[in-house]
């Protein structure tokens, strides 16, 4: 784990890290920072398709209730308006499809992320706390093929970082 | 997040941020109110204070479920009464909270990073106090989930064609999206709280709600994707809202309801009143915890603005509601006008268009939208206004139908009274805890504010 002072600084060390070969790598900011998953190699995502998903559920499940209950199980004539009389159930179909994308965006988001995770190896090195303040980390995890304790170390070391730690597993 | 990250150097108007933060600063301001600043005695005097309101609701809605609605000053032909005025102003309050955070986000506006945390913590207590009067006007408010669609013994299903039950829909998805979305802009500032708390218990409660958050740039990339889609979910579902809501009128004949001007006049007076309650709010919080340098005059400058603009829209609703009643020839909207201005409630009407029309003009003048103190006289007023407009509404268009022998007179009665300043005591409540136990201003997305956040792509840089 390599920490440096600037997003900046992180971003050139992302790109130089992922250029170098290794791929099993993380990088770590106190806030967002556009282009840095692309710089570590992530393009896998699949929070779109699950709101996407969610929200065609809460719609079509929402409409086809309206319409068992109102033209099938339960008819009531209004006025001698038809049973089946969709305008009215545009605003309930319209609803459930934000509720439950809604949903999804937030369940997805945290459940693809692999949260909640109380504990993860980074946070065993003391200075990691300052991540979520004003300092930027990058890891290259062990199990990267091209990962070699001395040879990853001094490569990191040519990052120009801060410090680095090796984090304890 | 992702609309955020723009670098602000078109922009030659005061900026955001006072100058001189840094990521470190940003950061120890915000989570130093929660985390080291002492409880002063104002803020008990004021807590007890409005937890003593809370109490009037309770005992107002005890007293109220022993001896049913008889005890407010609903009858027939006024049926619906305070219950719905205050639970239609309160929603109205509740949209500022989600226009910030949603439509602004969208449009890419980095000013509202520091005030949409608790725009957003209002959004949800005026949600609350909002469906407290719905709930208590029921009569049997034990038996509230009949409204739901769920497979009975009664083997009954919920009429799908009333607006009442659009209404239990539109309010409880945005009750449940807000808090979603509240919670999600939350997580990454539980990390920071979880990492400079220094009780072990603190730490602990912190680090329950950040779920182990730790930054990294996947988590991050779906984070703000998330966030992205969020804010694109809840900005139809904010305009629908009160759109729903104007539906339970306008649906209805009754004159002075059964018009099409309704759904955008709701929404406009919406954030009218929500943004007056935001600086309401604001104007005093800052002044109290020196976030001078967070929450600008820009900020309130630009909701002075929107105030104005969307008080505009509202006059122009009232315009063509009088149009309306003289160019229809339909002598029930014409009497709906000549009652307005004349009839038993004439000077609730007057006083109407003085606090939404008259003396919000004000601010076309700088003067006044730079000035702390007017601006919070004005919100006020405007809160005030907009109260009156749905009394307007519900009260005058119910007292004089189509029928003279069915007018009638509304008075409340002091179980009214309490229950509605009871929810004031609520909201109160709410605001207050909430600026003690969590981050009134969002901390990562303030740190995306400063210039250094903002970096160049590599690769970029060397094609």
């Amino acid at each position: 784990m390599a920490e440096f002072d600037s997003a900046q600084e992180l971003m050139d060390a992302a790109h130089k890290t992922h250029e170098a070969g290794y791929h099993e790598i993380d990088a770590y900011s106190p806030f967002p920072i556009e282009g840095l998953a692309e710089a570590i190699g992530f393009h896998k995502n699949r929070v779109p398709l699950v709101v996407l998903l969610g929200g065609l559920f809460g719609g079509i499940s929402a409409y086809a209730l309206q319409y068992w209950v109102a033209a099938i199980t339960y008819p009531v004539n209004v006025g001698g308006r038809p049973f089946h009389s969709w305008p009215s159930f545009i605003i309930v179909t319209f609803e459930l499809t934000i509720l439950c994308g809604g949903l999804s965006a937030a369940i997805g988001m945290i459940a693809l992320n692999g949260l909640p995770m109380p504990y993860h190896p980074v946070f065993n090195v003391p200075e990691f706390a300052k991540c979520s303040e004003n300092k930027f980390f990058l890891v290259v995890f062990s199990s990267d093929p091209k990962y070699d304790p001395a040879a990853t170390r001094s490569f990191l070391n040519g990052l120009a970082p801060r410090m680095i730690a090796e984090v304890p597993s | 997040m992702a609309t955020n990250t723009q670098i602000p150097v078109a922009d030659r108007r005061v900026p955001v941020i006072a100058p001189g933060y840094t990521f470190s600063t940003i950061t120890e301001k915000i989570s130093a109110i929660v985390l080291s600043r002492p409880v002063s005695l104002g803020w008990i005097a004021g807590f007890l204070i409005v937890f003593g309101m809370l109490n009037m609701l309770a005992l107002a809605l005890g007293y109220l479920f022993v001896k049913g609605v008889g005890i407010w000053g609903i009858n027939i032909p006024i049926g619906w009464g305070f219950a719905i005025v205050n639970f239609v102003w309160w929603i109205g309050i509740g949209h500022a909270g989600t226009l910030i955070s949603a439509i602004l986000a969208l449009l890419r506006q980095t000013w509202r990073n520091s005030i949409n945390r608790f725009a957003e913590a209002m959004t949800l207590f005026a949600v609350a106090c909002a469906g407290t009067f719905p709930l208590a006007h029921m009569g049997r408010p034990w038996l509230f989930y009949w409204m739901f669609p769920y497979p009975n013994t009664m083997r009954y299903w919920p009429n799908f064609r009333s607006p009442l039950v659009w209404d239990v829909f539109a309010v409880s998805t945005y009750f449940t999206i807000s808090l979603v979305f509240w919670f999600v802009g939350l997580i990454p500032d539980f990390a920071t709280m979880r990492d400079k708390a220094e009780t072990k218990w603190v730490q602990r409660i912190y680090g329950l709600l950040a779920m182990g958050w730790r930054g990294s740039a996947k988590h991050w990339h779906r984070y703000e994707t998330a966030y992205l889609l969020l804010a694109g979910l809840a900005t139809p579902l904010v305009l629908s809202v009160h759109t729903v809501v104007s539906f339970d009128f306008a649906v209805g004949i009754v004159p002075g309801w059964h018009t099409t001007i309704f759904p955008p006049y709701f929404v406009a007076g919406a954030i009218y009143s929500g943004f007056a309650m935001v600086l309401c709010l604001a104007i005093p919080i800052r002044a109290i915890y020196k976030l001078e340098d967070f929450i600008t005059m820009r900020h309130l400058e630009t909701a002075a603005k929107v105030m104005l603009a969307t008080g505009l829209i509202v006059a122009y609703g009232y315009g063509i509601e009088a149009f309306m009643g003289w160019y229809s020839g339909n002598q029930f909207d014409s009497f709906l006008l000549w009652n307005r201005l004349h009839g038993p409630y004439k000077f609730f009407y007057a006083a109407l268009l003085a606090c939404n029309i008259g003396i919000p003009q004000v601010l076309w003048l700088k003067k006044f939208r730079v000035s702390t103190g007017w601006l919070w006289l004005i919100s006020f007023v405007v809160l005030v206004g907009m109260w009156l407009e749905r009394f307007i509404i519900v009260v005058v268009s119910l007292s004089r139908d189509f029928l003279n022998s069915s007018w009638g007179m509304y008075y409340p009665t002091k179980w009214d009274w309490m229950t509605f300043g009871g929810t004031i005591g609520l909201f109160l409540t709410g605001m207050w805890l909430f600026v003690r136990i969590l981050p009134m201003i969002s901390i990562f997305e303030m740190r995306t504010l400063l210039p250094e956040a903002h970096v160049q792509e590599e690769a970029e840089v060397k094609q």
